[in-house]
This record gives structure tokens, sequence and C-alpha cells, in this order.
């Protein structure tokens, strides 16, 4: 069965809701034949028109799009992991990386051309992580540009949880790598606490073995650009990927999400609920959901959701999934996208109550967040993000 | 003792086309321990007399007061209200996603009463009063009135009122869309808040269903944005038998469609 819908918000006001349900596209070309390559030279530099950089504020990229952001610095890696996992710091030549995934835009090829070493982050077989792992990143500092590369690797049957904690400023490029052995499950949240000079691009590739569970989640707070791209492929049948998103932009962030999830292998399945808040002028986030079904992925199960919640005038939230099915024989497939301003029937029923507007107001933002806060199963991680959007809220005086 | 007094409200709905007066004039004083029903047609501004009072943005009032014991509440914001005495059981519930029933109720309790409520005491009072209105007790962790019945949001709205223990209290429709069973649970809800508190009631309803069960001491017939009559409960009697066509004109089908 298809099942594809655009939603308004929920609530009953519809004098006072504006809705941009986001109306479902084909791609001219289907994602299926995007161009990749680890060479950054295979690239043409974008321009900005095109699909892949059309939202992106191309003169933000501080150069990492065309060649002229040169490497003058580096990001520092501090991995506080579990006793039974392996950290290395290894060099380009090391034969593990760059199986996940190959880099699909310039910045992730350039990031890929550039970085000197890597950090292999690996969960030995049938290993259970007694801990969740945190490896930070700290920016290479105001006005520096640095290119990472890092990979976590599960070995079959293994388990773990894993914290990203992107943190501080200057300019970052990456690849991130996610190796999903047979059976193994992993945990993984990425938060982009920067700096607010911050501008990190990075693609994110997932690859997930056989019969393999991967729960992703990325958070995105800080920073003056952040674009993140998140791939998901399946090696083999059985895999199941959630894909979870939560981001608050203010006053002149841009915060960009474009996901791509490939089924390409049978009975697989994919779940992907984004959400966000802008507040301020010239906030802007982009939330890009692209889930191809090939001929050969019979039985795939997926769906994807975002919603927005615009807090303040000003801000701007573009949300475009995209569904390609090549095959009829699935067991579902669907989106839902819609964007809307605050609820006033919602303020007013909970004021009726003697609660003041600014709680009222709280009590409705984290309402909204809930949802995804609720499936972050790393208490400390839960426990920053409710303060981080208690934060953000105080800050705007909502 | 306590007092509402409405005193010649106009009140206009803020539509697209521009402002349109629903409220034409309304007079009325409640006393505490006094129930007044209003009953109209469909149309005739009984919702918007409620959701003017309690500061809906929607409605813009236009000239007149509503004074709580002497305080003009319409110079107060909507929580102000609530904070007053004031209580609107809503005809629709409006769901809040994400915020549990048992925060809301607490969070609400603490604004109105100045500082929470004891912890062991509050988790005894709300289990008490949920199980007086047949409320089981999962709905405290579920999202306020989201996935809801109709009958169930009306019950909750009904708990609101034993919990907040408003001065005066405005129940709009709060008897629509309940079956018999439901409308005996949340009529005996009333009678209890009314027999434990000394307020005034402001029951809005289109039937004199409820009246069977919520016993009014006055009848207000409201019809084309005013009070039109008043009575005792014999009126509502005499509007049972012979419909609103006498007060509006002969224009009650009209009415209705709107």
């Amino acid at each position: 069965m298809t099942v594809t819908e655009n939603t308004v918000p929920a609530g009953s006001a519809d004098h006072n809701t504006v809705a941009e349900a986001a109306e479902a596209t084909v791609p001219a070309v289907s994602k299926g034949e995007r161009f990749t390559s680890y060479d950054v030279r295979a690239f043409e530099v974008p321009g900005g028109r095109e699909e892949n950089w059309r939202f992106t504020p191309m003169k933000r990229l501080r150069g990492l799009h065309d060649g002229s952001a040169v490497a003058n610095g580096e990001v520092k890696v501090d991995a506080d992991v579990a006793s039974e996992l392996r950290v290395e710091t290894v060099g380009r030549e090391d034969g593990r990386l760059g199986v996940a995934g190959v880099p699909s835009d310039r910045i992730a090829a350039q990031a890929y051309s550039s970085f000197s070493t890597a950090t292999v982050l690996t969960v030995p077989k049938e290993t259970k992580a007694s801990a969740p792992s945190v490896i930070r990143l700290t920016g290479p500092g105001e006005g520096n540009t640095a290119y990472g590369h890092l990979q976590v690797r599960l070995e079959q049957f293994a388990e773990a949880v894993v914290v990203l904690d992107h943190q501080g400023s200057g300019t970052y490029a990456d690849n991130v790598e996610f190796v999903i052995g047979d059976s193994a499950k992993l945990t993984v949240v990425s938060v982009q606490d920067w700096a607010d000079d911050a501008v990190h691009v990075s693609e994110q590739h997932l690859k997930l073995g056989r019969d393999a569970t991967l729960k992703h989640t990325l958070v995105t707070l800080g920073g003056d650009l952040v674009r993140i791209s998140p791939t998901a492929t399946f090696a083999d049948k059985g895999g199941d990927v959630e894909l979870l998103g939560l981001y608050f932009s203010d006053a002149g962030q841009h915060q960009e999400h474009r996901l791509f999830v490939d089924h390409a292998v049978p009975n697989c399945k994919s779940n992907v609920v984004y959400k966000g808040a802008l507040q301020g002028d010239g906030a802007h986030s982009v939330w890009i959901g692209d889930v191809l079904i090939r001929a050969a992925a019979e039985a795939t199960d997926t769906f994807e959701l975002n919603r927005n919640l615009v807090l303040t005038e000003g801000a701007r939230a573009d949300s475009v999934p995209n569904l390609e099915i090549e095959t009829g024989e699935i067991e579902g497939a669907g989106h839902a996208s819609a964007t809307g301003r605050f609820d006033d029937e919602q303020l007013f029923y909970l004021q009726s109550r003697g609660i003041v507007e600014e709680q009222a107001r709280r009590l409705v933002v984290r309402g909204f967040f809930h949802e995804i806060l609720m499936k972050i199963d790393v208490p400390e991680v839960r426990e920053r993000l409710e303060a981080a959007i208690e934060a953000e809220l105080e800050a705007v005086g909502a | 003792m306590s007092s509402l007094e409405i005193k010649d409200l106009h009140a206009s709905v803020v539509t697209d086309e521009g402002a349109k007066e629903i409220l034409k004039g309304v007079d009325l004083t409640i006393n505490s321990g006094e129930i007044h029903a209003i009953m109209g047609p469909n149309g005739s501004g009984k919702s918007t007399l409620s959701y003017a009072i309690a500061g809906h943005p929607k409605y813009q009032v236009t000239s007149g007061e509503v004074l709580l014991d002497g305080e003009n509440v319409l110079d107060m914001t909507v929580d102000e209200r609530g904070r007053a005495g004031l209580f609107l059981a809503m005809q629709y519930p409006v769901e809040v996603p994400g915020v549990s029933m048992s925060n809301f109720l607490r969070t609400a309790a603490t604004s109105v009463r100045g500082e929470a409520p004891k912890l062991r005491h509050w988790v005894k009072e709300v289990k008490d009063e949920m199980s007086k209105l047949d409320i089981s007790a999962d709905f405290a962790e579920r999202s306020v009135n989201e996935g809801f019945s109709g009958g169930e949001k009306k019950r909750h709205e009904i708990l609101q009122l034993g919990l907040l223990k408003p001065k005066m209290a405005i129940l709009d429709e709060t008897d629509s869309g309940l079956d018999v069973d439901a409308l005996r649970v949340v009529s005996k809800g009333v009678n209890d808040f009314k027999a434990s508190n000394d307020a005034g009631i402001m029951l809005i309803t289109h039937y004199s269903r409820i009246l069977k069960h919520v016993q009014p001491d006055f009848v207000h017939v409201f019809s084309e944005g005013r009070i039109v009559e008043s009575g005792g409960p014999e009126l509502a009697d005499a509007l049972e038998e012979s419909g609103y066509v006498r007060f509006t004109g002969g224009k009650q089908e009209e009415a209705a469609a709107r």
C-alpha cells in the first residue's frame, strides 16, 4: 500500500495558522543517478542554482565549495569511550576508510581529499558497550579552517551508543561514516552546538548490514551555517534505520538537513522524524527528505515527517520531501510535512487556566519537541537538550 | 460572596472581511451560589459571550464592562482573568500535543493558587476528582485533550473546574455531544462543584436536557446578540414546548443555518 500525505498543522486554528504544506516533488533527475566521487576535481564548482545548493547561502560557505578554503587548523578530537571500544588515529591510506559511502557533493569531496588523519572508533564483534561513548570535536577556532574524517564501525552483533558533540568556532567540513555490521545495533546522537561564528558542512554516510539497526539523531542548535547531509544505505536485507532530528534556528542562522534514504534491497525499514523551531530575523531552516525505493527493494516500509514551528516573524522554514518509488511491492511509503505559526488557540486555552503567556509558550514548544526528546534514550544528552531548549526560549523572551 | 456584572457589552468578531458585531448590549449579573442558564438558537452569540468574557483574541469588545467583584476583567490579560477567578469550560477544548494532562493540571493549579500544591495532597486531590468523573488514571499521562473523544474532553473540562475552583464558571455547551451516561456524570460534577464552592455558574446551552440534571435559578433567552427574556426555571420548560421561534421573530431556521 502506498500512502502519500501532505498535512497541515494540527489544531483548529485555521484563522491564524499559516501552513506551507510542502508539495511532494519528483526531482528531474532521480536520486539514484546522483553523481558521487572521492575526488574533489571530479565536481564542478557549484554556483548556487543547482538543486543540491539552491537553499544554501553560498557566500557564507567561506570558500569550502570552490577550493579557496585552505586548511590552516585542526579539529581537536577528544574521545571518552567505553572500555570495550577501540579508538585509533589513522592515515589517509587506511583501507577501512570510505566504505560507508562516497561523497555526493563538492564540499564532501573536498573534505575527503583534504583530511590528513582520521579517527576510527571500533566496537568489536559480539560486544555490547558498557556505557555511552562521547567524541567531542572542537572547532579550529575563529578564522581558521579544518577538514576531518571520522568513522564509527560496529562489527557483527556489536551494540553501542555514541554521541558526537560538536562545539567551538571556525570553519569545518568533514565526512562521518557509520559502518554497522550484520545484526549490530547503534544509537548515535550528533549534536551541533557550535559557537555563533561556526560554519560546518558535513556528509554522514550510514551503511547498514544485514538485520542491522540504527537510530540516528541530529541535533542542531548553534553555528552561523550548518549543513548536514545524512545518506542511509542498506548492504543487505532486514536493516532498520530511524532518523530523528531536532533543530532550533535563531536570528541569522542557516540550518540545513538533507536526508537521503536509498532502499536498494528488500525488507528494510526507514522512519524519519525531524522537528524544528525558528525564531528571529533571518532564521532559516531547510529540510530535504529524499527517499528512493528501487525496483529490487520489495517489502520496504518507509515514512518521513517534518514539522516546523515558526515562533516569530522574519523566520523561514523550507521543507521538501521527495519520494521515488520504483516498485509496487512495498509495505508502505509516505511522508508528511508542515510548517505552522504558533497556535493562538493553544495559548488561549492554557492562559485561560491562569498560566502566564510566557510559561504557556514554553509548554507548547516543549510539547512540540517532546516526541523527539522522548526517543533520545541517552539521559545525559536528553537533559542537556531540554536545558538548551529552555535557554533558546529564554533568549527570545518567548 | 462574588459577583460577575456584565454591563451593556458589545463585541465584534475579527474576520478577514473586517469586524462584525455579534454582541449587541448584554446585561447580566451573576452572584455566588446562582446558576444562570443562557439559552438560545445557534448563531445567537452565546459562545461569543463566553469567549469575550474570557478574552479570546478573535473577539473585540467595543463597549461595555465586565466586572468581577468590581474589577474590570476587560483590562486583564487572559491569564489574569483565570487567576482572578474566571473559568471557561470550552465547547471545543483545544489539543496541546506533547503536554501531559498531569503537567498541565499542576501548572494551572500552581498559577491559580499562587503556589505549587503539596505533591502528596495534590496526587490524592487529582485522583479523587478523576474518579468522581469516571476518568481512568492513565489519562494523566496523555497529552492535553489529544485523541480524547468529545465526552472525554468535556469530563476533563469539569475536572479542571473541580481542581481550579473558580469564583465564576462559564460552561459553554458542556452538554453537547454527551450521551445520557456522560451527561449524568458531567452534571454531577457541576453540582458537586457548586455544593462545595461558593461560586456562580453561567450555563450556556442550546437544549434544555442538561437543566433536568443541573437546576438553574434563572433562565435567560439569548437572541441576536443579547438577552431578550429572563425568568425562572419555568422559562426553560416553555422553550422546550414552543422552541425559540417567538423570541427570534420566526427567524430560527435562518439563525440555525448560520
